[in-house]
């Protein structure tokens, strides 16, 4: 017997309609970013797709700056030495966030002219700047900062999803904690700050994350993890001293 | 009317004030005595500049070059520009249909000087009013500095030597005791100064005076300041009836850029800054402006990224009765190589990200879209300095961090740095605990303090508070970058804290 679906044609141009729609980023044969740690690189079947949308989750309000950190490290690594970043955030998260600066984008071994910073007034600004910006085939990757939104709903990420795949241009958004709108995102993670491995005389040592992959479109197992920066090398690496570290409550009593 | 020296006076009268015994400078009091039925506003310097700011705006149909001469002057140069509207004579009277259509009195002048022009317009001549015939002739007897004999073609027939030197030594524009002078010496009109020596005349009555006279008598030329620079490239569309439909709106800009262009490709250049000016028949000025990254000659970019621009008014165009006239001006350019267009590299990775920030540019304006930039200096806020993305200053040189080294400087800058409450062991000791937003941070490990005092050398009481930045961690493994505004004890008694950075 014919499957009905098959058999007439309008359904099965339809169905050819929808896979061609349907993001495939997630695919096999695309290239990947990796993080430079086997460990972390490994779960991930070799690193995150490029040319594809990821998510970026504070796990508290408080710890947006280490989800941004995060996405800068994954737009770095996509970048590699000399590809454009366009840092895209709206004036209302600039408000509230700061604006991001430039000798410490230096100091964690991203060249601050491999930077192009955009404000846009208002969402729907920011969110048509970003999609011409993945239209864009000069640029490496975006980091998009839109805080709260509605407008970030499943079609319009699904449009950013496709104008990535179609261009190569990594995206990242940056998305307010405990997000639950959905979205045609290649993965989702959750970041928070991780106390790190302190320097002599206890002075905070490197960028430490602890970071949560929540959902990935390839089928890998969900798992966390607390990673630290090499901003020599760029690249993840292990807190290799985290075994060393005394518990947060006998450092609490060391300080006082 | 305004308040001078305690009484109201009348600073300005309109025609029929003036022809019932008002003048300017009378005492309000005096003017209600002779006539009770006065209407009055009150005087307002502000919204007068604005007007003459408008006015000229709409005189830059005329001219690229207009310069305000305030508080009630407009100086024209339309050097190169009078062929356009069939020589001097025939701009002089369409400027003045001009502006007597916007229900102006007006004096106008043509002279060869600056200086000369505005001394004829504002000493010599009569007004021109609503409800006269205009005509250059008409102009003439008005007593215009120019000439309509049928042979005049260039200043040097336009030239009126008499008319400046018969006018009176007020011109000159010198305080009230030198004319008082001046006319004691039997010194009436400027005439009457220009035949003596000049260095008895400097001696008595000071340099400034005799270089007045010079740039007055046409001796000497001192060009204008026109409000804007004159553009480069500028080309001109005229219209006989006035148009309104958009379509024919982008048709004429299509064939003005691409005229453009060509002048460009001409001189070898490239347009950086390109200036639409919508002249409407009404008097109303409409001015777009884009600019490019890297300069270009490409019609279809112009036009893309006026079409941006178009589309990002906030109010649409709104032609009214119609634009007579749309100008293209090209404010920049530089040298741009014959063989960068056309090559079939539009697509190129740099050409696309230049497009890209050109429309953000225009989509967002200009300052939205930026970039690090070098900047000499340790305060942080200055070293982390960001200009528009077009900008030619040179990049943030990129220091590889020092191995081993955690990062001393944090991803995100307030601006303005945010006030903290701290509490700290001593007062100037490092911050043990701190609450920002309502959450209160328990400090783990620090490092600090990193001292950097004001830019003293900058400022001309040397003054300014040294902040001690801390960079902190809390409990949760968050990292901030803390200050101390000014030194406990020495500079303040108790500093204030603030956050400046958020470390990842």
């Amino acid at each position: 017997m014919v499957n009905i679906v098959d058999s007439h044609p309008s359904l099965a141009g339809l169905k050819r309609q929808i896979a061609a729609l349907t993001p495939s980023a997630w695919a096999e044969g695309r290239s990947r970013v990796s993080f430079g740690l086997d460990p972390l690189d490994g779960r991930l079947e070799g690193g995150l797709a490029r040319g594809a949308v990821h998510e970026v989750l504070p796990r508290a309000e408080g710890d947006w700056a280490s989800a941004s950190a995060f996405a800068l490290i994954v737009a770095r690594r996509a970048a590699e030495n000399s590809g454009k970043i366009l840092w895209l955030s709206s004036d209302a998260q600039r408000r509230r966030y700061g604006t991001p600066y430039g000798p410490g984008l230096a100091e964690l071994g991203v060249d601050p002219d491999q930077i192009i910073l955009v404000y846009a007034p208002d969402d729907l600004a920011c969110l048509k700047a970003a999609a011409d910006s993945l239209a864009c085939t000069g640029l490496a990757a975006l980091i998009l900062d839109m805080g709260a939104t509605q407008r970030l709903d499943l079609t319009a990420s699904r449009r950013l999803a496709l104008a990535a795949e179609r261009s190569g241009v990594t995206a990242l958004l940056l998305r307010p904690p405990a997000s639950i709108l959905a979205s045609a995102a290649a993965s989702r993670w959750q970041v928070a700050a991780a106390p790190s491995a302190p320097l002599p005389g206890n002075a905070p040592g490197r960028l430490t994350l602890s970071i949560a992959l929540l959902r990935h479109r390839g089928g890998a197992t969900p798992f966390d993890m607390v990673v630290e920066w090499n901003n020599e090398y760029r690249r993840v690496c292990e807190p290799t001293l985290l075994r060393d570290l005394p518990a947060p409550h006998q450092r609490r009593q060391m300080v006082a | 009317m305004a308040r001078d020296k305690g009484a109201m006076r009348i600073m300005a009268v309109d025609e029929l004030a003036e022809a019932l015994g008002i003048a300017p400078g009378m005492a309000l009091a005096d003017a209600r005595a002779r006539l009770p039925d006065l209407q009055t506003t009150p005087y307002d310097p502000a919204s007068d500049a604005r007007w003459l700011e408008e006015l000229a705006d709409s005189c830059d149909r005329f001219t690229p070059s207009v310069a305000v001469d305030p508080p009630d002057g407009l100086t024209l140069d339309i050097t190169g520009c009078a062929h356009l509207w069939g020589g001097e004579a025939g701009l002089m009277s369409a400027l003045a249909a001009h502006l007597v259509q916007l229900g102006l009195t007006l004096r106008l002048a043509l002279a060869e000087t600056p200086d000369k022009a505005r001394a004829l317009a504002r000493y010599g001549g009569e007004m021109l009013r609503v409800g006269r015939k205009l005509s250059p002739r008409n102009l003439n007897e008005a007593g215009l500095g120019y000439q309509s004999q049928p042979r005049q073609t260039s200043l040097q027939d336009a030239r009126t030597p008499r008319d400046v030197m018969d006018l009176p030594i007020h011109a000159l524009g010198m305080p009230d005791e030198k004319i008082t002078a001046l006319r004691r010496a039997g010194l009436r009109t400027l005439g009457d100064l220009a035949v003596r020596p000049r260095a008895p005349l400097a001696a008595r009555f000071g340099k400034a005076m005799v270089a007045q006279l010079a740039r007055i008598l046409g001796e000497e030329d001192v060009r204008i300041t026109p409000r804007r620079v004159p553009p480069d490239i500028s080309v001109v569309h005229r219209f006989a009836d006035p148009i309104g439909h958009s379509d024919t709106i982008s048709a004429t800009l299509q064939s003005l850029a691409t005229a453009a262009v060509q002048q460009l490709a001409q001189r070898g250049k490239g347009g950086r800054a390109f200036a639409l000016m919508l002249f409407r028949s009404d008097g109303q000025v409409q001015r777009l402006s884009i600019g490019t990254g890297q300069a270009t000659r490409d019609p279809n970019l112009v036009l893309r990224l006026f079409q941006e621009r178009i589309e990002t008014l906030a109010d649409p165009l709104d032609p009214g009765f119609g634009y007579d006239l749309i100008r293209l001006d090209i404010a920049e350019t530089e040298p741009l190589e014959a063989d960068q267009l056309g090559l079939g590299e539009r697509d190129t990775p740099d050409r696309a990200l230049n497009l890209l920030t050109d429309r953000l540019s225009v989509r967002l304006e200009a300052g939205r879209v930026r970039r690090f930039a070098a900047a000499d200096s340790h305060i942080p806020e200055c070293a982390g300095f960001t200009v528009p993305a077009a900008h030619p200053l040179l990049p943030l040189a990129h220091h590889a961090p020092v191995s081993g080294e955690p990062p001393l400087r944090p991803l995100h800058l307030m601006d303005p740095p945010q006030i903290v409450q701290v509490i700290a062991e001593v007062p100037d000791g490092p911050p043990r605990r701190f609450r920002w937003r309502r959450q209160v941070h328990d400090i783990t490990a620090y490092e600090g303090p990193e001292r950097l005092s004001a830019e003293w050398w900058k400022r001309r009481d040397g003054a300014g508070l040294t902040r001690d930045y801390y960079r902190v961690e809390d409990h949760a493994g968050r990292r901030f970058w803390l200050f101390r505004h000014g030194l406990y004890g020495r500079e303040k008694d108790s500093p204030d804290w603030y956050l400046h950075g958020l470390f990842g």
